[in-house]
């Protein structure tokens, strides 16, 4: 919303154009800096980065990335720290683990049992940061500590596996194809085409009801424009992956929780609540706000996310190990960063954060086809946050 | 005849867009103590950065001239190590630091990075007797009252060989005693042939003290006073500050006075930390419909207290009483219920409490209420929304380029009203007002006074709290005299004065002390 009221005085379509990018800079920055990234590791891999079979294995391999970055997010926004979620990551897999494989509990049943834990956990540390006062950062150093030899114990040094199929397509499964086409994949194409025209009908609802109240709107030109590429985008990606296997399970699952989380943060009074809580906390509670409940769900919120998290890193490497999740903690709160939070809260976005953790993907994926070893692709990456923090402020400070 | 000690002229500065300075010409005499005034934006502190140099060199236009030595300095130590010392408004004491480290941070009596603490120590505890604070240098800053903290800022700037000392705002956070003394300690200074610059919005102090009042508007100087020969008024200065006749300071008021709305009864507080020091001991107060009740008292007697310990129990422990709204008890038990109730209060630190200063004004104006702009399913109507911020952005005249401008790039008056939108959405019976004009210039007064009226009028009941007696005086139709944690007066305002408010509260010590 904020993009189409603060341009659009010049009338010149090239001056608003000029002024949507100055003003939006920051904004998309980082989808700008996605983009290259992307560019360059396609050149630098002759292609490989976009082929539909890598394309399909990046989500894969960073979807529980950008799911935890999301409830960390929210966190951060609410100017806290999780630095537990790796462990407990690892702590619901082991869980779900010895269920499954000891027990022979059904697959469902444990999803739910480990979503439920992760709630648990999160609620146990949300009690200590949010009733007892204790700084995040301390909490969940605990929690890391705690959870990650918890999972040893847990696991008793071993690892635990394999899984039944059903658990396994939580990571590894595609969404099945109504149409039975040989070499494409129908179902994906009508998912991209369905998306792509729900996002231009909102887009477009939005754009009449500024228009409603008498707000200023960008360029009608510009409007068609974004949409279009947006559109195109969504619909070569969802080619791509057509030719190959079609949607991952996973994608979808994380596709719903984007939409739900971007929507949570912009639209709702909770989210709200949150930003304000975490732009100045006394003065939230002062309008009547319970913080201290709020803080509580974020980090319960936290929690399942994290676990949900552990479930996709076991099934899919179907095997629950001591050692999962180790160091995730470090790239689900750079992906927030890199998307532009702030480290002292109350600034920051969902689809931010998910840039962010696609940054970073992209990047891991690149760096390996093109044959970086894992020590310069640290070093590397560690850098990238370094610099996109620095740009981020950069600019906040010219504004 | 005294001598010119610092002369700037000609000093013209401009940001992007704006000239804040176009021409100034402002001259300062040897051992006087010469007032700043002017309202908020007129460009006071601007030219005070300009000489101390915050502002560098090169960036403004004009030269300054001090001790007869034309000045280009290119930052802040340049200045002090001529003898320039400024202190701000806001208190650059750190709080986990004693005295005397903090008298001499930057510039530590040490020897090859070492230390010397007996030196330390010893020269701290000389300053300190000058600034007439009597407490161990080893004292930490956070165990000190404003009051103090200001005393120590000045013997900082004392321990610097000050030759010309300027104080940015130096009483507005203090009560009226405090204040008393530290101007006190201003014109004994001036005894010693010391040169301060003094920046003040209260008139009264800046008629007591000072010898000189040069008055800026808009960038511009307007005039300069000399109160050695004449008889200046607060009237006269005014009218310099707004460039027209300001008659009526406070409005008319023409509210129509009701029932009782709402009582606090029997109310009881203990200390969150200390649970065995009653803050607040059995206060009873009540206040009709269109009525503007006044709670005057010094800083520290448990005005605020009072207020945020009713606000939803914001403030204390072992909340004891009753709270009720028209004669029925009112559960005030969460600042949430507080607000269900149609309770409202406004905070006195609008910066650490009141607003979220990183979020735009529509985000801080729907804050306490974003149910009214919300479905049921808890999700924001934002074009409604939009347009409730427009309306009080409008109606309380807002001065910001949209109402998503950040909160934190406006000046103090214009944040007050996205306070007072806030509370107004919120649409409360009672709206408590803690210090609604503090560091807010005179023409933004008025129209805080006028918003005061308007909800009066409406039939709300409202409690104003303010340690500026004339403001009390002026506003209020019944006022509460507090000290100590208690009420130890009550006059209409017809019968009021200041004389009665201040003997209330010294009768008051006295009995306590004996």
């Amino acid at each position: 919303m904020t993009t189409g009221t603060t341009l659009a005085r010049d009338n010149s379509p090239v001056n608003s154009i000029v002024a949507l990018f100055k003003n939006n800079l920051r904004q998309y920055s980082m989808l700008i800096a996605l983009i290259a990234i992307m560019a360059f590791f396609q050149v630098m891999t002759d292609g490989t980065l976009m082929k539909p079979v890598n394309l399909t294995n990046l989500v894969l391999q960073n979807s529980y990335i950008v799911i935890m970055a999301i409830g960390m997010l929210l966190v951060i926004v609410a100017g806290h720290i999780d630095l537990s979620v790796g462990s407990v990551a690892a702590f619901v897999g082991a869980v779900a683990a010895v269920l499954m494989v000891d027990y022979n509990v059904n697959f469902i049943l444990v999803i739910i049992i480990g979503l439920v834990l992760g709630g648990v956990i999160g609620a146990a540390q949300g009690y200590w940061i949010a009733y007892q006062r204790i700084p995040s950062f301390i909490a969940t150093l605990a929690g890391m500590l705690v959870f990650r030899g918890l999972t040893l114990a847990m696991l008793q040094g071993q690892s635990v596996g394999p899984f039944p199929t059903g658990f396994q397509r939580l990571s590894s499964g595609f969404l099945p194809d109504v149409f039975g086409h040989q070499s494409l994949h129908i179902t994906s194409l009508v998912i991209g085409l369905v998306v792509s025209l729900a996002i231009v009908y909102l887009d477009w609802r939005g754009r009449r009801n500024q228009v409603k109240y008498g707000f200023e709107v960008s360029p009608l030109g510009l409007f068609v424009a974004k949409n279009v590429l947006i559109t195109a985008v969504i619909l070569y990606m969802s080619y791509l992956m057509a030719s190959y296997k079609g949607l991952p399970n996973v994608l979808v699952v994380l596709f719903i929780l984007i939409v739900a989380y971007a929507f949570f943060t912009n639209q709702t009074v909770s989210g709200r609540r949150i930003y304000a809580m975490g732009g100045n906390a006394k003065a939230a509670a002062l309008s009547g706000i319970n913080t201290k409940l709020l803080t509580f769900l974020t980090f319960v919120n936290m929690g399942m996310l994290a676990a949900l998290g552990g479930l996709i890193i076991a099934a899919r490497l179907n095997v629950a190990t001591p050692k999962a999740g180790t160091g995730i903690e470090l790239d689900v709160i750079a992906a927030a960063f890199i998307g532009g939070a702030s480290a002292t809260g109350g600034i920051g976005t969902v689809i931010g954060a998910v840039v962010g953790a696609l940054v970073m993907g992209v990047m891991n994926n690149g760096m390996s086809i093109v044959g970086i070893g894992i020590d310069w692709q640290q070093a590397i990456k560690g850098l990238v946050l370094l610099f996109a923090v620095w740009f981020d402020v950069r600019s906040r400070m010219k504004s | 005849m005294s001598s010119v000690i610092l002369e700037m002229r000609n000093i013209t500065k401009t940001f992007p867009g704006v000239k804040a300075l176009d021409d100034v010409n402002f001259s300062v005499q040897q051992g006087e103590i010469h007032a700043l005034v002017g309202e908020n934006g007129a460009g006071k502190s601007t030219l005070m950065k300009v000489l101390s140099g915050v502002y560098p060199h090169g960036t403004y236009t004009g030269e300054i001239y001090f001790q007869g030595e034309l000045c280009q300095f290119k930052d802040i130590s340049q200045s002090e190590k001529m003898g320039i010392v400024i202190i701000h408004q806001e208190l650059a004491l750190i709080p986990f630091l004693s005295i005397a480290e903090n008298i001499f941070l930057g510039n530590e009596q040490a020897h090859r990075g070492i230390v010397n603490w007996n030196v330390t120590i010893a020269k701290t505890q000389e300053l300190l007797k000058k600034v007439g604070l009597r407490e161990s240098p080893n004292t930490l800053i956070t165990d000190l009252g404003v009051g103090k903290q200001q005393l120590v800022e000045i013997a900082k700037a004392l321990s610097k060989e000050v030759k010309l000392l300027i104080l940015d705002e130096p009483t507005a956070s203090l009560n009226e005693t405090d204040s008393e003394a530290l101007l006190e300690l201003l014109l004994q200074f001036k005894q010693q042939g010391m040169t301060s610059i003094l920046i003040s919005h209260k008139l009264n102090e800046v008629n007591k003290v000072a010898d000189s009042i040069t008055i800026l508007r808009d960038g511009a100087t307007i005039e300069t006073l000399d109160s050695r020969n004449d008889l200046v008024t607060e009237d006269r200065i005014i009218r310099g500050m707004v460039g027209r006749d300001l008659t009526h300071r406070y409005p008319p008021r023409e509210a129509e006075i009701g029932e009782v709305i709402f009582e606090v009864q029997n109310w009881k507080v203990y200390h969150p930390i200390h649970p065995d020091r009653k803050v607040i001991d059995d206060v009873n107060i009540h206040v009709r419909k269109g009525e503007v009740v006044g709670i005057a008292g010094l800083m520290g007697s448990g005005r605020t207290e009072l207020a945020m310990s009713v606000f939803g129990r914001a403030y204390g422990k072992n909340i004891s009483g009753l709270v009720c709204k028209h004669g029925r008890e009112i559960d005030t038990s969460s600042v949430h219920k507080a607000i269900a109730n149609g309770l409202a209060y406004a905070t006195e630190d609008r910066k650490n409490y009141g607003l979220v200063l990183i979020q735009p004004i529509k985000n801080n104006v729907t804050l306490a209420n974003l149910e009214a702009v919300s479905g049921r399913a808890g999700v924001i109507n934002k074009p409604k929304e939009m347009v409730v911020a427009k309306d009080y952005r409008t109606s309380l005249s807002i001065k910001s380029s949209s109402i998503l401008q950040e909160t934190v790039n406006l000046s103090g008056g214009n944040q007050q009203k996205v306070v007072l939108s806030k509370w107004l959405f919120s649409n409360p019976d009672i709206l408590i007002l803690d210090e609604p004009t503090r560091g807010i210039d005179v023409g933004a007064k008025y129209e805080i006074y006028t918003i005061i009226n308007r909800l009066a009028e409406e039939g709300k009941g409202i409690i104003v709290i303010s340690s500026e007696l004339p403001e009390i005086l002026g506003i209020c139709d019944r006022i509460y005299v507090m000290n100590e944690g208690k009420i130890v007066g009550e006059m209409s305002a017809k019968e009021a004065s200041q004389e009665k408010i201040m003997a209330c509260i010294m009768q008051q010590q006295e009995v306590a002390q004996s």
